[in-house]
Formats: structure tokens, C-alpha cells, sequence
């Protein structure tokens, strides 16, 4: 019966869905009230329907309801009840639910927050949001229904992948959506703006919240995932520049030029054009993501089964929205103005030169991404792109822009000087290349990419200072003490410094890992030592341990700085009957200048085992980095300006509106 | 006798655990350290042909642990890098490279990104010496 | 409309790559076409199957079409392919040969025993060197090879009965003129 419920209510949102899609656009048209009001209710029912279609196929979760086909197919009674929970998105038909769970999650913000704006634009901003629903919603009642019913029912389930078994599983899914779906919202508002011809500084104002939102959720969904495959995959590794990554990592690119142009626009009114087209790039590149994903194009370890059919069914979502989408931009973006000057050496030049960078290295990405299927499809051989390609192009396009990140913070608006900014970078110069020959040379050994790394990390860390310093001196003038002048700088100022600030982290992150980390590939007996560095690693056996739905050889090791023991670990190999698969569990001792880390490999003669060691200096710095964004990004968000700037200019549009 | 000294000593041992005297070094699996790290720099940019998304260094597939032996074996032929990444290539295709071939057809793919960011670059600057030379706030596009 | 034309290049550069995508969806992204198609095939000596002592040469094959068969006992996807070979055996068109790669011996006779052998013989790759030399990444795999011993056609996965009658069969009565 719950099943039922699950799939009427999905039906029922699909629904809800096309009029709040349709209906309310006539009514923007034609004037006729009782149309545009159904925008509201329509888009709230949608999102009540589909919460109780998640709710309902939780349940069938939590129930070990094996008669529901999904469910039987990946989970399993002695799963763990969070796993089971989890397990919703841990196939491809209820990940997809997921998805529009997450739309309609959105959708029922903007009907809750954005009050103020005048109301045709609303109207049209929720109808754009219901239309990106219907396609989502058709896909899964059509090609992809989690409901439906497996007769008779299974015994037991075939259980959840058990490389998804993890707590990672449970926060990195919803959190990366909120972030691809979440850019849905600015998607929606460009859309919004085009038909409204409304393309002007509130709309910049409106949008640049929810983006700055969906871009905080994006960057945290990108950094679980990294920190996931960092232990689950048993190489240590973070980021692959899989398929899949890429396909999260090009909106995220693309979303954060979009911050940083919408800056521009807001202040200046200029580059509407741009800023407009890479809302709907944005967004585009997550719906492609997803298109990669579903589709089976392309291989990945990501890839859910896969099926022609269900491709066709997203390539033409894709035409249709996307491809709506841009043919609206070519008809309406040749009548938007120019607006206000500034000069070729500003704030508002280097952020846009920023977005030169960004949009670029998003193109590396995608190029990276679907060169093999353009090379197949050209019948031109197969190729394989992957992490040597993208270190060497995307890590060379980035560098310059990383370059700029130090300068472009201390232009000022409107009119700088080079020789001023000059001036005011001196000593960050003079730090980041002393940083640049020093911390090499304490680590060991110095190389053009640990030299060139750490120069930019310290370059963007030391100029984010510098900044906060002058601004902090410049202010002094007009009020009384120090502490009232720290109190007197906005919060989006600070949440820029700590985003940036975040970036020169992980840059070090990444460089000092990268150019230093330390690997032992070894055969341990009991009582072994391995010597990694100035540590030691004394193997003391291998226990049998049974865990909730698996078996385990739980390894225990010691390590020992001068003969004292520092830390223990208990690297795992586990075996899940159910799927019959082996996995391996790193064991990580995290620290600030180090994470010790071991992974057990196979079994070998006389009890011994073919062991790894790894030491990764700094590499938490990579996590600890995104995180720092994200905050930055919060913080930001926290600025009452955007509360008070957002009534004063709605009200300022609702009067001109009705005028 | 003997085996009851060893038995008792390595249950000292075990119970005074941080006390090395008795453990033994650990050994490398590789018996040639140097080799190795050339087969893991190496077999790092190779791509696993059975699991797909793996390298050929981190795939645990036997075709893979095939492959290694076979590459352990030239190299210690001495053969150089390119040599042995060329028999391989002659086998599996540029497939099996992670770094592909700067060749005609991938061209657009090494060279693309730089030239949208020279183009972009250049197209910025034009509409930006445009933009701020124009008297006309309200021109006509951007 | 001139005006319009540099706003429609984010539309057609986006069409373009839907027509990649499209034409993507019908492509197997795990298979790896052999570069040796169009190649000589590697010569390899190596013990026949049940015939102790005995040793296969693929240089002796020179001036007959062959079809070079790659399977074991422990593939799956080689019993579903067993009955085609059996049939393509049958007709006596085409000599087959087999090779066993990473197997043992009596497990390989046994599957021959139980199921019928295709096979004119069987070379074996115990230890799967010869499989490298030919690319294979997956059994069971069938290269088709010509008079003067150069591979002219590879089969990555089971041959089916549609690919046996569209592709092989011709090309085998083409290779064979």
C-alpha cells in the first residue's frame, strides 16, 4: 500500500508541476489574475507531494519491504538502519528522486523568500522552477519509477553497493544536489529576467544569495566526496578528475565566475549579458552532469546501470531546457544596455578577467570530459583523458588566475593603478617567493611545481591579509577605535577574505601532498616493522572480527615515533557476503601537518600481508581549505545588507512596476 | 625445546609491545625499489583495461597484475619508459594512456582551453577599452 | 539579425555538442577497438591442448583463413557463446582455433568433454603472455585472421548469431575468394 501512495503522489506532483510550469506563465501573459495565483499554491503542492513520495519510499526502506523492486535490489535486512535510509539514493531511480526532492526543496524557498520582488517576475520565476520539475518528474513516473513492484517478493535484498556503506554515503549525495539542483534557482531567475526584460541591478541582488547558497552547498558536496574516495577507495587518493568529478566540478567552476560577475553587475550594472549566460551555464553543466551520469556515455566509477533509452529521454530535457534556454538568451540579449563605465585597469576589469580564467578551465574540464566521445564518435579511435592531461592544462590555466586573485581584491573600483597595486603588494611578494625557496627547501627537496605551488598559496593567503590590514587603516580615519572598524566592515567583505583565504589552504594543501607525500608497498609479518620517514610501523597481526552485515580481518598496527607509541591503527579488509565483494578499509591517524595512513592489502603465505604505507603531509590542508570557503561563503550570506538592499530595491521595482 | 624459548620470547614480545629488539624489518614486496618506483610512476599513467577507472598501478584486476609483471620484466630488460608505453600502446591503443598523444587529433584538446583563454582574454580587453572609452552609457551590447 | 548572430554562438556550440552526445549514447564506452586490426598477428608456439609433447604454430597457419578463438573454463560469457561456435564448427566453413587463456588443463578438457569441441585445437596461455602480445582484456575475444597471417577483424565479447551472420560469414567468404 505505501508503495502506491508513494507513486500516486508522485503522479500526483507531476501534476502540480505542469501547472505551476504552464499556467501561471498564460495568466503573466494574458493579465489574467486567477492564473498567476496558481503559481504559489501549485508549487507548494508539488513540493508536499514529492516529500511524501520520499517519505513513502523511506519507509519501504526502513520496512525491509524486499516487494518494492528498488528496495530489494539495494538494501538488505541486516543492513544498518542509516545505511538503509541512505540507500534511497543509492541506486538510479531513487537518486532521481533525490534530485527533485531537492528541486522542490528549492522551489519551496524561493515561494518562501523571495517575497518582494514585483509580481510577474515571481510568477515567472516559479513557473521556470515547475518546468525544470515536470522533465525530472516525467523521467522518473516514465523510465525510472522506484515504486515499482517486484512479484513475488525477494527473500532478502541484494544489498547496497558496499563501497556506498559509509557515513559518507549519507551526507555527500544530498549535500552535492543541493548545490547542482540549487543553481537551478539562478537558472530560473536569468529565465525569469529574459522573458521579464528586467535584466538589471535588483535582479543581480536577488540572484546573488541563492547562487552564493548553492554554491556553499556544491563546494562542501565536492569536498565529502574527495574526502570519501581519500579513505574508501584504500589508495589514498582525492580526486580522480573522473567523469562524474568533473561533471560536479564544472558548475562549480562556472558558479563561482558567476559570484564574481554578478559583482560587477550589481555594482555597475554592466555585463548583464555575461553574467546572465553564465547563470544558464551553471545550471546547464549540472543537468550535462547528470545527462553523464544516467546515460552510461561515458565510464566512470560513478555509473549507475545504464540504458540508452533513458539517455535519449535526458538528451531531449537537455534540447529542450537548455537549448530553450540559450535560444531565449540569443533573442533577448542583443537589446540589454551596456551600463555604467569603468575603466580597463579596475576591480570590475580583474573580476571579470577572473572569469576569463574560470570559464576557461571549466572549458579544459568539459573538453576533458568529452573528448573520448568525440573522438569515438568521429570514428577517430578511442582515447583516454585523464589526470596527467588535466594536471598539466587545467593546473597551467588556473595558475595566472590564482595570480590575479592576489591583485584584483586591492583594486579599486571603477579606476586603479597597476604601480598603486604595486605599492601594495610588495611585502606579499617579497613573503610568498621567500615562502616559495623556504618551505621547499624544510620539506626536503624543491621542484618547479612545489616552488610555483607554494608561491601562489602564500601569494593568495599573504595579499588576503595585506587586504584586510589596509582596509581595516583606511577606515580608521572616519571612526574612533580599532574595534568599531572592524565591527564597521560589512560581513561579505570578511566571507571574501575567508573564501579566498580558503583557496591559498588548499593550494598548499595540494602542493605539499603532492610533491612530498611518502609510500611504502611491503610484506609484514607478525611483529614486523615498517620504517617510513622517521616513523615506525610495527605490524602486531591481523584479528577476525564480524561486523553488522560483513566479515573483517582487522590489522593492528603501531606506530612508533623513538620507540614510543603515538597512535594505533586498524586498517580493514571486509568481505559482505551478500554481493560477495571484498573492500578495503584505510585506517587514517588525521593531523594538522600529517595523516598517517594504512590500508591493508592481500593475504600472503605464513600469516604475512602485503601491506601500505602512506605519509600525506598537509593533506587534511585540501579539506580543511574547501571548508574555509564554504564558511567564507556563509558569511557572507550572513551580510544583513542583502535583507535590507533587497526590500529597498524591490519596493523601488514594485513601484516602477506598477507606474 | 628451542621452539618453547621462541614461543615464550615472542610472547614477551607482544606483551612488551614497543619493544623492538625482536621484531624483524618489514621487506619491500618489490625486490627492486628503484624498478618499482619506475613501474608506479609509469603504470600511474596507465589505464586499467578490465575495471576501466582505475589505474593500471591502483587495479587490483589480474589482466592488471598481468600487465605490471609484464612491464617489471622489460624494464629490467631495460627498456626505456617510451619503449615499454609503446608496446603497450601497439596492443590496447592510446586507450590504455591517461596521457593521450599531442597529435593532430587531439590537438584541439591539448591547445583548446589556452586558446579560449587568449581569446577570452583579448575579448575582454577590446570590450573593456570599449566600454570605458564610449561616451554613451546606454550603448548599444556588451 | 547580424546583431543577433554572436548571441547564438553559446546555442550552436551547445547543439553541436548534443549531436556528440546523441551519437554517443549507441557507443560502447567500454570497448577498446585493437589497434592490430590491419595488423600481422603476433606469432606465438605454444602446447596444444590434450596433446602432450605437441606443439601449435601460428606461423604454419600461413595460407589458410583461421579464426583465432580467446577462452577459458572460468568464463561465464563463453558458455553463452559456446553454441554459436558449435554451429559455425558444424558447417566446416571455417577452421577455428582456440586459444585457453589463463586455465588449467583438465578444467578446459572437461568444459570441451561436457559441451562439445569447436575447436580444430586448442593452443594454450597458461600464463596469459600470449594474450598481451594479441591486446586481450576480456575473453572471450575472436580475432579472424588471413592467408597471410594478418588480423583482419576482432570480436571483443560473445559472437552472437546476428554478428556471426552479418559480419563474419561475409567477411570470412571475402577473405576466403
Amino acid at each position: 500500500m505505501i508503495p502506491e501512495i508513494g507513486q500516486f503522489s508522485l503522479i500526483l506532483a507531476f501534476c502540480f508541476a505542469i501547472v505551476q510550469g504552464t499556467l501561471p506563465l498564460m495568466g503573466v501573459w494574458k493579465n489574467q489574475a486567477t492564473l498567476t495565483n496558481l503559481a504559489v499554491p501549485a508549487a507548494r503542492a508539488q513540493f508536499v507531494f514529492i516529500v511524501i513520495a520520499f517519505i513513502c519510499l523511506d519507509y519501504s526502506f526502513y520496512a525491509n519491504d524486499f516487494s518494492v523492486l528498488y528496495v530489494a535490489s539495494n538494501s538488505n535486512s541486516h543492513l544498518p538502519l542509516a545505511y538503509r535510509l541512505a540507500a534511497l539514493w543509492g541506486g538510479h531511480e531513487g537518486s532521481m528522486l533525490l534530485w527533485v526532492s531537492i528541486l522542490a526543496v528549492w522551489t519551496m524557498a524561493v515561494t518562501m523568500f523571495v517575497k518582494d520582488l514585483p509580481e510577474s517576475f515571481r510568477i515567472r520565476l516559479i513557473a521556470v522552477m515547475g518546468m525544470v520539475s515536470i522533465g525530472f518528474l516525467a523521467f522518473i513516473i516514465f523510465t525510472s519509477n522506484p515504486f515499482e513492484r517486484l512479484i513475488p517478493a525477494a527473500l532478502d535484498g541484494r544489498d547496497l553497493n558496499p563501497l556506498l556503506q559509509d557515513p559518507g554515503m549519507v551526507f555527500h549525495p544530498p549535500v552535492l544536489y543541493m548545490g547542482y539542483v540549487g543553481f537551478s534557482v539562478a537558472f530560473a531567475f536569468a529565465i525569469a529576467a529574459l522573458l521579464d526584460g528586467s535584466l538589471d541591478i535588483a535582479w543581480a541582488r536577488w540572484t546573488r544569495p541563492w547562487t552564493t547558497v548553492a554554491w556553499v552547498f556544491l563546494t562542501l558536496g565536492i569536498a565529502f566526496g574527495s574526502k570519501w574516495a581519500y579513505y574508501e577507495l584504500g589508495w589514498g587518493g582525492w580526486w580522480f578528475w573522473d567523469a562524474v568529478e568533473n561533471a560536479s566540478f564544472m558548475p562549480w567552476l562556472v558558479g563561482t565566475a558567476l559570484i564574481h560577475s554578478l559583482a560587477v553587475t550589481e555594482k555597475r550594472d554592466a555585463f548583464k549579458v555575461w553574467t546572465v549566460l553564465l547563470s544558464i551555464c551553471a545550471f546547464s553543466l549540472s543537468l550535462l552532469g547528470t545527462f553523464l551520469v544516467r546515460s552510461g556515455v561515458l565510464t566512470s566509477v560513478h555509473a549507475f546501470a545504464t540504458d540508452p533509452g533513458r539517455g535519449l529521454f535526458i538528451l531531449i530535457y537537455l534540447v529542450v531546457v537548455i537549448g530553450g534556454a540559450l535560444l531565449l538568451f540569443a533573442l533577448r540579449a542583443p537589446t540589454v544596455g551596456l551600463g555604467e563605465k569603468f575603466d580597463v585597469v579596475s576591480r570590475e576589469s580583474m573580476l571579470l578577467a577572473n572569469n576569463v580564467v574560470l570559464v576557461a578551465a571549466a572549458g579544459s574540464v568539459l573538453l576533458g570530459t568529452l573528448y573520448p566521445l568525440l573522438m569515438d564518435s568521429l570514428g577517430a579511435g578511442k582515447i583516454s583523458v585523464g589526470p596527467p592531461y588535466f594536471d598539466a592544462v587545467f593546473v597551467a590555466i588556473m595558475a595566472p588566475g590564482l595570480f590575479l586573485m592576489g591583485l584584483g581584491p586591492l583594486a579599486k573600483w571603477k579606476k586603479a593603478s597597476l604601480p598603486e597595486i604595486g605599492t601594495r603588494l610588495r611585502v606579499a611578494a617579497v613573503i610568498s617567493v621567500f615562502s616559495a625557496l623556504l618551505i621547499p627547501f624544510a620539506m626536503g627537496k624543491i621542484t618547479l611545481m612545489t616552488a610555483v605551488g607554494v608561491f601562489l598559496g602564500i601569494w593568495v593567503i599573504s595579499t588576503t591579509l595585506i587586504l584586510l590590514r589596509n582596509r581595516i587603516k583606511t577606515r580608521q580615519a572616519a571612526t574612533p577605535t580599532l574595534l568599531e572598524n572592524i565591527k564597521g566592515i560589512p560581513l561579505a567583505f570578511y566571507g571574501m577574505l575567508l573564501a579566498h583565504l580558503g583557496i591559498g589552504v588548499f593550494i598548499l594543501g595540494v602542493t605539499l601532498v603532492k610533491g612530498y607525500e611518502s609510500e611504502q608497498d611491503v610484506r609484514m609479518e607478525v611483529n614486523d616493522v615498517a620504517k617510513v620517514g622517521n616513523l615506525s610501523f610495527l605490524f602486531k597481526g591481523v584479528q577476525e572480527i564480524a561486523g553488522p552485515n560483513y566479515l573483517s580481518s582487522q590489522g593492528t598496527f603501531s606506530v612508533l615515533s623513538n620507540s614510543k607509541e603515538i597512535t594505533v591503527l586498524h586498517p580493514e579488509k571486509r568481505f559482505y557476503p551478500v554481493q560477495g565483494s571484498v573492500m578495503t578499509e584505510a585506517d587514517i591517524q588525521p593531523g594538522v601537518v600529517k595523516d598517517l595512513y594504512v590500508s591493508l592489502g592481500e593475504p600472503l603465505e605464513n600469516g604475512a600481508w602485503s601491506v601500505r604505507i602512506y605519509i600525506k603531509p598537509f593533506v587534511q590542508w585540501i579539506w580543511a581549505g574547501a571548508i574555509i570557503m564554504a564558511l567564507g561563503g556563509i558569511l557572507a550570506l550572513s551580510d544583513r545588507r542583502y535583507r535590507i538592499v533587497n526590500r529597498k530595491a524591490a519596493k523601488e521595482a514594485q513601484e516602477a512596476f506598477e507606474a | 625445546m628451542k621452539k618453547l624459548l621462541i614461543l615464550l620470547l615472542l610472547a614477551l614480545n607482544i606483551f612488551f609491545s614497543t619493544n623492538l629488539a625482536f621484531a624483524g624489518e618489514a621487506k619491500p614486496l618489490a625486490e627492486d625499489p628503484v624498478l618499482e618506483a619506475r613501474l608506479k610512476a609509469m603504470s600511474q599513467e596507465l589505464r586499467c583495461l578490465v575495471c576501466q577507472n582505475t589505474t593500471l598501478a591502483d587495479s587490483s584486476a589480474p589482466l592488471a597484475e598481468d600487465l605490471r609483471k609484464e612491464i617489471r620484466e622489460q624494464l629490467r630488460t631495460g627498456k626505456t619508459d617510451k619503449e615499454v608505453i609503446d608496446y603497450l600502446v601497439a596492443r590496447y591503443g592510446d586507450f590504455v594512456r591517461y596521457r593521450p598523444p599531442v597529435n593532430n587529433e587531439t590537438a584541439l584538446l591539448w591547445f583548446g582551453p589556452f586558446l579560449l583563454l587568449i581569446i577570452g582574454g583579448f575579448v575582454l580587453f577590446r570590450v573593456l577599452k570599449k566600454h570605458a572609452g564610449s561616451d554613451d552609457i546606454q550603448g548599444e551590447d556588451a | 539579425m547580424n546583431r543577433m548572430a554572436k548571441f547564438l554562438i553559446p546555442l550552436a556550440l551547445f547543439l553541436i555538442a548534443v549531436g556528440f552526445l546523441f551519437k554517443g549514447l549507441f557507443l560502447d564506452p567500454h570497448e577498446v577497438p585493437s589497434p592490430l586490426v590491419g595488423k600481422p598477428a603476433p606469432v606465438f608456439q605454444a602446447p596444444i591442448l590434450g596433446e602432450v609433447g605437441k606443439t601449435f604454430n601460428s606461423a604454419d597457419m600461413k595460407g589458410q583463413v583461421w579464426l583465432l578463438n580467446v577462452w577459458a573454463s572460468w568464463c561465464g560469457a563463453c558458455r553463452d557463446e559456446h553454441p554459436v561456435l558449435m554451429e559455425m564448427a558444424k558447417t566446416g566453413q571455417i577452421s577455428t582455433y582456440g586459444l585457453d587463456y589463463k586455465d588449467t588443463d583438465a578444467e578446459a578438457q572437461a568444459v570441451l568433454v561436457a559441451n562439445g569441441n569447436p575447436y580444430k585445437k586448442v593452443a594454450t596461455d597458461a600464463d596469459g603472455k600470449i594474450g598481451i602480445n594479441y591486446g586481450v582484456y576480456g575473453v572471450p575475444e575472436t580475432y579472424i585472421i588471413d592467408k597471410v597471417g594478418v588480423i583482419r577483424y576482432k570480436q571483443i565479447g560473445p559472437i552472437t548469431d546476428e554478428i556471426l551472420f552479418t559480419k563474419i560469414v561475409p567477411l570470412l567468404k571475402e577473405l576466403q575468394r
